[in-house]
């Protein structure tokens, strides 16, 4: 069964259309990678699979576990089993990190237990926990906050939006093992710009997003190596984008 | 009486009911109810001291038996017989004629409490008293003196408030502190009206030598007006003050709250913080004056203020005048509405929209801007957290 299915989905923000015709589904368990330069429409993307409000879908649908969400408040997606490592989240002044898990939780000892653990293994002290969240944390502070958040979710479909963007090397081997580990047979939508946190998470497929639509899908490990050799003007140059197949890696 | 003062006195009446001394816990349920609101405990063994007014009538007045000797709790009246030298004192920092509630205030005067800290003293748990309105319409002028010798430490709480059955009336409160070297003073006022009562608290502190004064102020139920501006004058070398407030403004109330901070000795440091929110039809000013007056002085000004209807408003109006040389003071201040961003990204955790808004204004009135004990700031947290659960 797909846990996402995405279909014919076309986007606006502010009266300009931004995604066009996306479509593509992640089977249960698998990993999928979405790639693409900056301002293609990654983020726009995953915040329209989230819901939120700015993002109108102009036409097609979104089904999670079988379900049509497409007009779903984001909470609700939430509760349903989505979570997300958000790339840039807002700091909130006068919320503490640990209120925010607190209120995540259903099975309050497990849950707790689990936070320890896992702050345990991503090497992020505890005090973290009673400080607003995101204010004054570091690049590698706030990817820890994230994706202590979703880990601490356990959600059915986990959403990494650009975990390996502004962390130093260190810190990238922290978080990829720790990711690596604990989304082991999980459904997960992967944002990557420059592919780093591929080096620690196995994934099943990739799509590359060319101004606002999926020029290419194919496997990760093959796309992330044309991108390495050629940057992004190899997808440019790739006859989908023409709107013709791309023979490689379909 | 001028006839000015008459013209303020107005439609209200200065007849009290009259209300005999009796200990907090024999009050009536609902008066006791009410100066719970605001902080006052029946159980007088967790205050070291309490001082209890009932319109002009002192219902209370103790200290507990483990501070006799290290504090004094009196009315005024029978502090002012009793203490010659506290004339020196009295209307010394605020002027009988700064304004006309000024002059009500001396021509017709009502009480109030005289507090003192014996020189050296550490006191470990708060001294309390509570200000109370009882009867409809009525004007209760109170003059309160508090004096904490040198290297002394209190904690004061004070709640002023009125009976539930009462809606209007004109509550006159003026407040003298003399913080003498090196003593800490930790004053905490949290007031709860109702829709038609005007208030016109009217404070100023001395701060000596390496002392130290925190006054916290707390208004979370409507109000008709109030305005309020206490000043503190860093007198004494390394001397600090810092004003905190946390404002809710619901239906029409009118708030107008600032604070003046006058840097004089050498090392002062002054702080006024403020958290307003405004909903409903209310309209809160929030002002701040930051007077450098020595060459190694310094203070900050920080008001952070959140709208939460349309039909509201909120005013910071941060002021700064350095006199000297190297006098350094400065502000930031910030109005908004919630910022929808901070909305999602909760909601992307899971809580509803309803559920993040209120997360997001119960994390706005920090308490922890007030540095009290966990005990007083727990208190304070869960009568902040009940006025936002029910604004919500």
């Amino acid at each position: 069964m797909d846990i996402l299915t995405v279909e014919d989905l076309s986007v606006e923000v502010s009266g300009r259309t931004i995604l066009r015709d996306i479509n593509f589904s992640i089977p249960e368990g698998e990993v999928h990678v979405l790639f693409g330069p900056n301002g293609s429409g990654k983020s726009s993307l995953i915040k329209t699979i989230l819901g939120f409000p700015g993002y109108k879908v102009l036409s097609g649908s979104i089904f999670f576990k079988g379900k049509e969400i497409t007009d779903m408040p984001t909470d609700e997606r939430v509760k349903l089993g989505m979570g997300v490592a958000f790339q840039n989240p807002p700091a909130v002044r006068g919320v503490k990190l640990g209120e925010i898990l607190k209120g995540m939780m259903r099975n309050r000892e497990e849950v707790e237990k689990r936070i320890g653990n896992i702050l345990k293994e991503l090497n992020f002290p505890t005090d973290f926990l009673t400080r607003d969240v995101n204010l004054g944390f570091s690049g590698g502070e706030t990817k820890k906050s994230e994706i202590l958040q979703v880990l601490a979710q356990d959600a059915d479909l986990t959403i990494l939006d650009e975990p390996d963007s502004g962390v130093d090397v260190e810190n990238l081997q922290v978080i990829g093992a720790v990711l690596s580990r604990r989304l082991k047979g999980k459904s997960v939508l992967l944002v990557t710009h420059l592919g780093y946190i591929l080096r620690y998470i196995d994934a099943d497929m990739a799509h590359v997003l060319m101004d606002g639509t999926i020029a290419c899908s194919g496997s990760a490990l093959k796309i992330l190596g044309q991108i390495l050799k050629e940057g992004y003007s190899w997808c440019e140059k790739c006859p989908r984008v023409k709107g013709l197949r791309c023979e490689v890696f379909l | 009486m001028s006839p000015k003062t008459g013209s303020v006195l107005g439609r209200y009446s200065r007849k009290a009911q009259e209300w005999p001394s009796c200990p907090l816990s024999l009050l009536p349920e609902d008066v006791l109810k009410r100066s719970m609101e605001v902080g006052v405990i029946s159980d007088e063994g967790e205050r070291a001291a309490t001082y209890l007014q009932i319109d002009h009538s002192v219902v209370f007045q103790a200290v507990q038996d483990a501070f006799k000797g290290k504090i004094e709790i009196l009315n005024t009246r029978e502090a002012l017989k009793r203490y010659g030298w506290l004339r020196e004192y009295w209307w010394r920092l605020v002027k009988t004629d700064a304004d006309e509630y000024t002059k009500l205030a001396d021509s017709l005067w009502d009480q109030g409490y005289f507090i003192r800290v014996f020189e050296g003293e550490k006191v470990t748990l708060p001294l309390q008293s509570c200000l109370l309105m009882s009867t409809e319409n009525l004007n209760q002028n109170v003059h309160n003196i508090i004096i904490a010798e040198p290297r002394s430490e209190a904690h004061i709480i004070t709640g002023c408030t009125v009976h539930p059955n009462v809606h209007s009336g004109l509550h006159v409160g003026v407040s003298e502190f003399y913080v003498k070297e090196g003593a800490k003073v930790t004053f905490t006022m949290i007031h709860s009206w109702a829709q038609e009562v005007e208030v016109r608290p009217r404070s100023a502190a001395l701060i000596e030598d390496g002392a130290t004064f925190i006054s916290n102020y707390v208004c979370l139920k409507p109000v008709k007006n109030l305005q309020m501006y206490p000043t503190a004058y860093c007198r004494g070398a390394s001397s600090r003050v810092s004003f905190n407030s946390i404002l809710y403004g619901a239906g029409d109330s009118k708030i107008d709250v600032g604070a003046k901070v006058v840097l004089q000795g050498e090392g002062s440091r002054g702080e006024v913080v403020s958290r307003a929110i405004a909903t409903d039809n209310a309209q809160i000013y929030v002002r701040g004056f930051l007077l450098g007056e020595h060459g190694e002085s310094r203070a900050h000004l920080e008001c952070r203020g959140l709208l939460l209807s349309d039909g509201a408003m909120i005013y910071a109006i941060p002021e700064l005048l350095a006199k000297v040389r190297g006098a350094e003071l400065s502000h930031e201040a910030a109005v908004g509405k919630i910022a929808e961003d901070q909305i999602l990204y909760l909601m992307a955790r899971g809580f509803s929209r309803e559920e993040a808004e209120s997360l997001i204004v119960r994390g706005f009135m920090d308490v922890s801007i007030l540095g009290l004990p966990d005990k007083l700031s727990s208190d304070i947290k869960r009568m902040i957290d009940a006025t936002t659960a029910r604004a919500l």
